[in-house]
C-alpha cells in the first residue's frame, strides 16, 4: 500500500516538474525559432544601435545570462528550497515571454522596442538558467535510489518536447491565419508571431497552480530541519577543492560533450536542412518534428537502462557514436536532398531569373539563375527522400537521448544535497548554453571560411565530443551512488 | 590507471594554454578584419565566457596531475 502511495506521489512530482520545465523550454525556443521575424519587428538592420541590441539578445542571453542564472537561482535553491525557487523561475519565464508578445514594434515606439525585448530576453535566459537544476534535483530527491535514472529521464524529455511544441505551435499558427497560404504567412510575419508568445501565459498559469500545490523536496526539508543547509552555497561549490574538482569533471567529462550532441541533433540538423540542403521552411521543420516524436521515448529507455548499466557507459556510448556517425549521416542527408535524375513534369516561370520545377516523382524546387550560376532553392522533397531524412535526423536525436537521458541522475549523484542545486546547474548550463549553444555559430563560421567542404562545420561537435569522451573515459566512475542524502 | 590519469593532466594544462592563445588570435583577427561593433561585441562576449572556462580546464588538469581523481 505504501509503495502504491509512494508511486503515485512520484508521478505527481514528475508531472508538476515536467510541465513547468517543458513550458520554460517552449518559451525559450520560440524566441530562437522566430529570430528572423522578431529581428524585422524590433531590430531593423538600418539602425546600428538596434542591430547591436540584436547581437546582444542573441549572444548574451545564451552565453552569459544562462550560466549566471544557474548561479543566482542555484544559490537560492540551496538556501530557500527547491520548490520556491523553481516556482520563481517559472513566473519570470512566463511573464517575460508574455510581455515579449505585447511589446509594440520599432515603428511604433522606436528605440524603446528593441531595448525592452533585449531586457525581456535576458530575463528569459536568467530564468532558464535556474529552472532545470531545480526540477532535476526536485525529482531526483523524491525518486527511489534504484530507479533514479528512470524517473529523472522524464524531466530530460522536456527540453526536446519544448522544442517540439514550439515548432508545432509556430507551424500551425503560420498556416491558420488565412485560408490562402501566402496571405497567412504574411499575417504571421506582421502580427501572428505574437500568438505563440501570448499562448504561453495560459500554460504557465496552469503550471504555477500545479507547482504551488507541491511539497518541498523531502531531503531539503530534512536538511533544513536539522539546520544543516549551506550558509554560502557559491563558496562551498566553487571555493572548496573537494567540490570544485567534481564541478570541473561534470563539465569537461560529461556536460560539454552532451551539449554539442544535443545542439547538433536538434538545431544544427534543422539549420543544415534549410540552409545547406535548401529544403523549404515547412519540410525542414516537419522532418525534425517527426524525428523528435519517434525518438523521444528513448530518453526514458536510456534513463532506465542507466539504472542497470551505469550512467557513464550510456552517455559515453552516445558520444562515441556521434563522433563516428556525424559525417556519414550528414553526407547522406546531402545526398537525400539532391535533385533526382527523373523527367520534368512542368516548369513555371516565377520571374525573369527563377522558375518552379516539378519532377515526375513529385520532387519540386525553385531554380534561380544569378550571375551565370544556377542554384536550386526551396526544395520540396518527394516522399522517399523526405522519410529518408526523417530517419537520418532520428539517428541524431537518438544519440541525443543517449547522452541526455541519464545526465540528470548523473549530476544529482555527483554533489551533496546542501549545494546540489548550485553545483549541478553551472556545469549543465555551461555545457549546454555555451558549448552547445555555440554549435550553429561555429559550424557556420567554419562553413563560410572553408567553402569547399559542406560538412566542415561538423568538426566542432566532433572535436568537443571527442575531448569530452576521453576525459569521461579516463576520470568518470560508472558506479551509481545509492545514497543522495549526503 | 592512476599514472595515465596524471599524465593526461599535463595534457589538459597544455591544451588549456594552447586554446587560450588560439582564442586570442582568432578574436583579434576577427575584430580587426571586421571592425563593426556587433562583431566586436560577439568576440568580447566569447573572451569573457571562454577565458574562465579555459582556466577551469587548466585547474582540472592540475588536479588530475596531482592525483585528485585517482580514486574516483
Amino acid at each position: 500500500m505504501n509503495q502504491t502511495i509512494s508511486t503515485r506521489g512520484i508521478w505527481r512530482v514528475i508531472g508538476a516538474s515536467s510541465a513547468g520545465t517543458l513550458i520554460e523550454w517552449y518559451d525559450f525556443y520560440i524566441f530562437g525559432s522566430l529570430a528572423t521575424v522578431i529581428a524585422n519587428q524590433f531590430f531593423p538592420k538600418t539602425n546600428p544601435t538596434a542591430a547591436l541590441l540584436s547581437t546582444l539578445a542573441t549572444f548574451a542571453a545564451g552565453f552569459i545570462v544562462r550560466p549566471f542564472g544557474a548561479l543566482v537561482f542555484g544559490r537560492l535553491g540551496d538556501l530557500m528550497g527547491r520548490k520556491n525557487t523553481f516556482l520563481l523561475t517559472l513566473v519570470l519565464m512566463g511573464g517575460s515571454t508574455f510581455a515579449i508578445g505585447l511589446v509594440p514594434g520599432y515603428e511604433q515606439i522606436g528605440f524603446a522596442a528593441p531595448l525592452l525585448v533585449l531586457l525581456l530576453r535576458l530575463v528569459q535566459g536568467l530564468a532558464l538558467g535556474g529552472e532545470y537544476g531545480g526540477a532535476a534535483t526536485y525529482v531526483a530527491e523524491h525518486a527511489p535510489p534504484n530507479r533514479r535514472g528512470y524517473f529523472t529521464s522524464w524531466i530530460q524529455t522536456t527540453a526536446t518536447l519544448g522544442l517540439f511544441l514550439s515548432l508545432g505551435v509556430i507551424l500551425i499558427t503560420r498556416h491558420a491565419l488565412d485560408s490562402n497560404a501566402e496571405a497567412s504567412i504574411k499575417k504571421f510575419n506582421d502580427w501572428g508571431w505574437r500568438i505563440p508568445f501570448l499562448v504561453s501565459i495560459l500554460l504557465v498559469i496552469v503550471s504555477i497552480y500545479i507547482r504551488m500545490k507541491m511539497e518541498e523536496s523531502p531531503l531539503f526539508k530534512k536538511l533544513k530541519a536539522s539546520g544543516n543547509t549551506s550558509k554560502n552555497p557559491l563558496k562551498e561549490s566553487f571555493g572548496h577543492k573537494a567540490n570544485l574538482k567534481m564541478v570541473l569533471l561534470a563539465l569537461f567529462g560529461a556536460a560539454m560533450g552532451q551539449g554539442v550532441v544535443w545542439y547538433t541533433g536538434q538545431f544544427y540538423a534543422q539549420s543544415f536542412m534549410e540552409n545547406v540542403c535548401k529544403i523549404n521552411f515547412d519540410q525542414s521543420r516537419t522532418i525534425l518534428i517527426w524525428a523528435i516524436l519517434f525518438a523521444t521515448p528513448f530518453f526514458i529507455v536510456f534513463g532506465a537502462l542507466s539504472d542497470r548499466l551505469g550512467r557513464k557507459r550510456i552517455m559515453l556510448a552516445g558520444m562515441l557514436l556521434a563522433i563516428c556517425l556525424y559525417r556519414p549521416v550528414y553526407r547522406q542527408m546531402l545526398h537525400s536532398a539532391d535533385i533526382p535524375a527523373v523527367a520534368q513534369v512542368s516548369s513555371t516561370a516565377i520571374d525573369s531569373s527563377s522558375r518552379q520545377i516539378l519532377l515526375q516523382n513529385g520532387f519540386q524546387y525553385t531554380e534561380k539563375t544569378s550571375a551565370g550560376n544556377t542554384i536550386a532553392l526551396d526544395k520540396k522533397l518527394e516522399s522517399g527522400s523526405y522519410w529518408s531524412l526523417v530517419g537520418l535526423v532520428f539517428i541524431q536525436v537518438l544519440l541525443v537521448t543517449m547522452v541526455y537521458g541519464p545526465i540528470a541522475a548523473f549530476l544529482v549523484e555527483l554533489f551533496p544535497t546542501r549545494i546540489r542545486y548550485t553545483s549541478m546547474s553551472l556545469p549543465y548550463h555551461i555545457g549546454n548554453g555555451v558549448f552547445g549553444g555555440l554549435t550553429p555559430f561555429i559550424a557556420t563560421l567554419l562553413t563560410t571560411t572553408y567553402t569547399n567542404d559542406k560538412l566542415i562545420g561538423l568538426w566542432y561537435p566532433i572535436v568537443v565530443a571527442g575531448f569530452c569522451f576521453v576525459i569521461g573515459l579516463l576520470y568518470l566512475s560508472n558506479r551509481i551512488d545509492p545514497d543522495v542524502t549526503d | 590507471m592512476s599514472q595515465i590519469k596524471r599524465w593526461f593532466g599535463v595534457l589538459w594544462i597544455l591544451a588549456g594554454l594552447a586554446l587560450a592563445i588560439l582564442l586570442f588570435r582568432i578574436a583579434i583577427h576577427e575584430m580587426t578584419s571586421k571592425p563593426q561593433i556587433d562583431t566586436q561585441i560577439q568576440w568580447i562576449v566569447f573572451l569573457i565566457v571562454f577565458l574562465p572556462i579555459i582556466a577551469g580546464l587548466v585547474i582540472f588538469g592540475y588536479y588530475a596531475m596531482k592525483g585528485e581523481y585517482d580514486h574516483i
